[in-house]
Order: structure tokens, then C-alpha cells, then sequence
């Protein structure tokens, strides 16, 4: 169970985060969508304690993770995997080194079953056979499937997905929302999903929670939401300009 | 005005202290946490392998350079045969330790900055953190230990080439007695000289490793950011080495003093 108390977040004098409070529980599956800006991404690394608040609580399972220091949070975080925005690849290992990164580091497992772990989540995310190939030698969307392949390896609990379209072509991006909905079944794991991909949205969160003014301004199931009146959301989900704002 | 220096004051107090803590959490981190040995033979191999081309040619020409101009002002007073003597006490308390550690300043500090820098920027630290590895274990601990291990033999390859040098050119180029020169640098150059210089390139290697990590972690984000962090790195690890190295040989020369 993940949630959030009152979370407020400043950088310098620019508040990005006022009053952030939501909960989503085990194995539910929700998106987060927001203009660009807004402080997704902000709100995914408070969840992950990447980002620490300047006020509020954030709960996993039971577990306030504000107070705690970097080394309880490494406890902390075995139970996520997340998936970058630009991939975040390790570029001076190969992919298999990549995926096999958190195997190696917290679990005493034999060289032969790693290398099978390995093969299976790359397998999983539709890259059989890339073990060793290096990221620079990978198309965006193969870097991401990487980065998931990387994030479920170890089979967490909780998988967070900061962008995981964005850049990507329409046909990558269907082929990255079917993986997602592919480990969210497969895993039984709990998913947020930052985006700004409507169709992203849709598919893949069971509920979608809107950020607009530093705070979380609508939540709902999909059909709910995308038919909501409200002109904020109407606004966001049709994708109209206001033409009075100017935004250059 | 005054502002201004208070707040620079501030802000380089504020970085002081961070590196302490940060070389306090590496500390713990060696004595806690076990080594990545494939990491810490890569940084060997980076750090001390990589550095000998630099590093022995500027030994080499530092001997052939002091063995001449000692010779230079020796040879007016007669005193040609203790040129290597001055050659050899030189390199290894002052010029191979502080030569080798600001060539190696410039080469791998500037590359740890780099590293870490970009992957701060390109968010591997972060992806690195949300795999419940501390950076500090995976990223600095293997870097520190491997320039602690690699500055001292690779200043003794330094000094030996030097001296080897100084002595070609003294030799076969100046015309200096080879016996007798040979036997004053053997008097005069002591077994603690030797200590000396390996202590301080113990010392110089953790400076380098600890300023141009905490360089890198914390350089700001952009490629302007990555390239500051990275002129910053070898900027001040050379500082900091030339100010050490003076109190350094007060501490060294009284102790070996009393030896």
C-alpha cells in the first residue's frame, strides 16, 4: 500500500508539490497524469524516497519513509523497480549486466541462474537474445523495454513507470502499455504509471488521478474520468490551448 | 561587497563539510559494507595502469631536468658526484609524490568527474538508488580504495624512473664519476625518504578519489554542470594536494627526525 499524506515539495522559491494526499493499494493500477511540469515526476520520486519533502508523509506498507536515511531506505526500495523516463541504462555494462545489476547485488543466487532470470525478463519485454549488446547500440523503445526488463528482474512488489511513452512512436508506445499490462498481470505487482499519454492512461491505470495546481485535482476509473465535464479535465484530456495563456 | 564574502565563505564551509561527510560514509562503507572486487580491479587497472604513460614520462623528464640543473650549479663548486644525492632525496620526498599525484589529478580526476557527473545528469545515480545500492558503496568506496593502492607504486615507478634518467644524463651526457655519484645518492638517500614519499602518495590518491566523486555526485545537471564539476575536480584536487604537501613535510621531516 502506497500513500501519501499532505506532501509538500519547494525548489527554491518555485512550490512544485502543495498538499499532495492520495492512496493506492496492493496490486491496483493507477496513472498519474498532469501537464508537463506540474510535478509527476517530483511525485513518483517522493514515492521512492529519491526526492525528500519539505512536509507531509509518504506510507509504504505501514512504513513512514520521510524520517528514514538513505541506508533504510535501501530496505525500503527492494520492494520497488522503476522504470525511467530516458532509460537511465547503466552505459558501461551490457544489457545483460543491466538487468542482472539488482540479481547480483541482493541475492545469492549461482552465475547459471542469474544468466536464466536474465533471459526470461528480456524475454518477457520481447529482447531475447540482446544480453550482450551495450545501450548505445539500442533504438529508445528497446533502452526502455531494457529498463523494465531491469525493474522486474527481482520481482518487486511495487513497479513505478516515470514517462514510459514519451519520445517513443505510436506503435512502440502500444508495444510499452501491453508489456506494462503484461508484468501488472503476470507479477501481480502494484503500478504507477506517470504520463502524459492519454491513450497510456486509459489502458493501462484502473484509476486515473489528474495533477493541476501543485495538487491532485481529480481521480477516477477510466470510463469516469475521460467522460468527466469538468472543463480542467476536459480541457487536458482534449488537449486544447487556452488562447489567452502564453506559454513561450 | 561583504555579502558576497560571507556568502562565498558559507558556501565553501558547506562544501567542506559535505566532502567530510562524504569521506566519513565511505569510511563506514569499506568497514561495513563488502567490496565489489570486479570494481575495484577495474579502477585499479583505470587508475594505475592507465595513469603509467603520463606519469613516467613526467618522472623521467623531471630526473634528466633536476639532474642537469643540479649538476649546473654543483659542478661550480666541485661537487659534481652529489648531484644524484640531491636527485634522489628530491624525487622521493617532494617531486615524485606531488608530480605524479597532480599528473594523475589531471587525468583520472577529471574522468571520475565525468563519469559520475553524467550519470548524475543521465539519472544512473538515481537508477542506482531505486536498485537499493548506495552510491557511496558502489560508485566512490571502489574509486577511493583503488587511488590509495595505485598513487604509491605508481610515484615509486615514478622516482625510480627518474632517478634511472637523472642518471643517464649525468652520466653519459655531463660526464659525471657513475661510482661515486652513485654511492652519495645511495648515503644520502634514505629508506625513510622512501616512506615519505609513498606516504603522502597514499594520502594524495584518497584526495583526488574523495574531492573529484564528490565532484561528480554533486555537479549540477546539464552538460555546462558536467563540465564545470569536472574543471572543479582536478582545480582543486591540485590545491589541495600542494597545500597538504607543505604540512605533510613539516610532519614527516620532524617525525623522521626523531627517528
Amino acid at each position: 500500500m502506497i500513500e501519501t499524506r499532505n506532501l509538500r515539495k519547494s525548489f527554491g522559491p518555485q512550490p512544485v508539490l502543495d498538499g499532495v494526499s492520495f492512496r493506492i493499494e496492493n496490486g491496483e493500477s493507477v496513472a498519474i497524469i498532469g501537464r508537463s511540469g506540474c510535478g509527476k515526476s517530483v511525485l513518483l520520486k517522493h514515492l521512492i524516497g529519491l526526492l525528500q519533502p519539505d512536509a507531509g508523509e509518504v506510507w509504504i506498507d505501514g512504513e513512514n519513509i520521510v524520517p528514514m536515511n538513505e541506508r533504510q531506505l535501501l530496505r525500503v526500495r527492494r520492494k520497488f523497480g522503476m522504470v525511467f523516463q530516458g532509460s537511465a541504462l547503466f552505459d558501461s555494462m551490457t544489457v545483460a549486466e543491466n538487468v542482472a545489476f539488482g540479481l547480483r547485488r541482493h541475492e545469492h543466487l549461482t552465475e547459471t541462474e542469474i544468466t536464466r532470470r536474465v533471459a526470461e525478463a528480456l524475454d518477457t519485454v520481447d529482447l531475447p537474445g540482446t544480453e550482450k549488446k551495450n545501450p548505445a547500440e539500442l533504438s529508445g523503445g528497446m533502452r526502455k523495454r531494457v529498463g523494465l526488463a531491469r525493474a522486474i528482474v527481482y520481482e518487486p512488489q511495487i513497479v513505478l513507470y516515470d514517462e514510459p511513452t514519451t519520445g517513443l512512436d505510436p506503435i512502440v508506445s502500444d508495444n510499452i502499455d501491453q508489456l506494462m499490462l503484461r508484468v501488472r498481470d503476470r507479477l501481480q505487482v502494484t503500478t504507477v504509471v506517470v504520463t502524459h499519454d492519454m491513450r497510456t492512461a486509459r489502458r493501462v491505470g484502473q484509476r486515473v488521478l489528474m495533477m493541476h495546481e501543485k495538487k491532485i485535482y481529480a481521480s477516477g476509473e477510466p470510463e469516469e474520468f475521460f467522460a468527466s465535464p469538468d472543463p480542467v479535465v476536459r480541457q487536458f484530456i482534449d488537449g486544447v490551448a487556452d488562447p489567452k495563456e502564453t506559454p513561450f | 561587497m561583504i555579502f558576497a564574502a560571507n556568502k562565498w565563505v558559507a558556501g565553501w564551509l558547506v562544501g567542506l563539510g559535505r566532502i567530510t561527510l562524504l569521506a566519513r560514509e565511505a569510511f563506514l562503507s569499506f568497514f561495513t559494507f563488502k567490496i565489489a572486487w570486479r570494481d575495484l580491479l577495474y579502477q585499479i587497472f583505470f587508475i594505475g595502469v592507465k595513469s603509467q604513460t603520463v606519469v613516467l614520462i613526467t618522472g623521467a623528464f623531471t630526473g634528466m631536468v633536476l639532474g642537469a640543473q643540479t649538476y649546473f650549479q654543483f659542478h661550480k663548486v666541485k661537487m659534481d658526484t652529489a648531484t644524484l644525492a640531491v636527485v634522489g632525496v628530491s624525487l622521493c620526498d617532494e617531486l615524485g609524490p606531488v608530480l605524479t599525484a597532480l599528473m594523475v589529478a589531471g587525468r583520472v580526476g577529471a574522468a571520475i568527474a565525468a563519469e559520475l557527473g553524467t550519470m548524475r545528469v543521465t539519472e544512473q545515480i538515481d537508477a542506482l538508488r531505486t536498485l537499493a545500492t548506495h552510491p557511496v558503496d558502489f560508485l566512490v568506496v571502489p574509486r577511493i580504495v583503488a587511488a590509495h593502492f595505485a598513487l604509491p607504486l605508481l610515484t615509486i615507478e615514478s622516482i625510480c624512473l627518474g632517478i634511472g634518467a637523472s642518471y643517464l644524463v649525468g652520466v653519459y651526457l655531463l660526464g659525471i664519476d657513475a661510482t661515486y655519484s652513485w654511492a652519495n645518492m645511495l648515503k644520502y638517500t634514505h629508506p625513510i625518504d622512501v616512506w615519505i614519499g609513498v606516504i603522502k602518495a597514499f594520502v594524495y590518491g584518497g584526495i583526488i578519489a574523495l574531492i573529484s566523486c564528490y565532484k561528480g555526485l554533486t555537479c549540477r545537471l546539464g552538460a555546462e554542470g558536467v563540465g564545470r564539476a569536472t574543471t572543479e575536480a582536478v582545480v582543486y584536487s591540485s590545491i589541495t594536494i600542494l597545500i597538504t604537501n607543505f604540512f605533510l613535510t613539516l610532519v614527516l621531516g620532524k617525525i623522521a627526525s626523531l627517528l
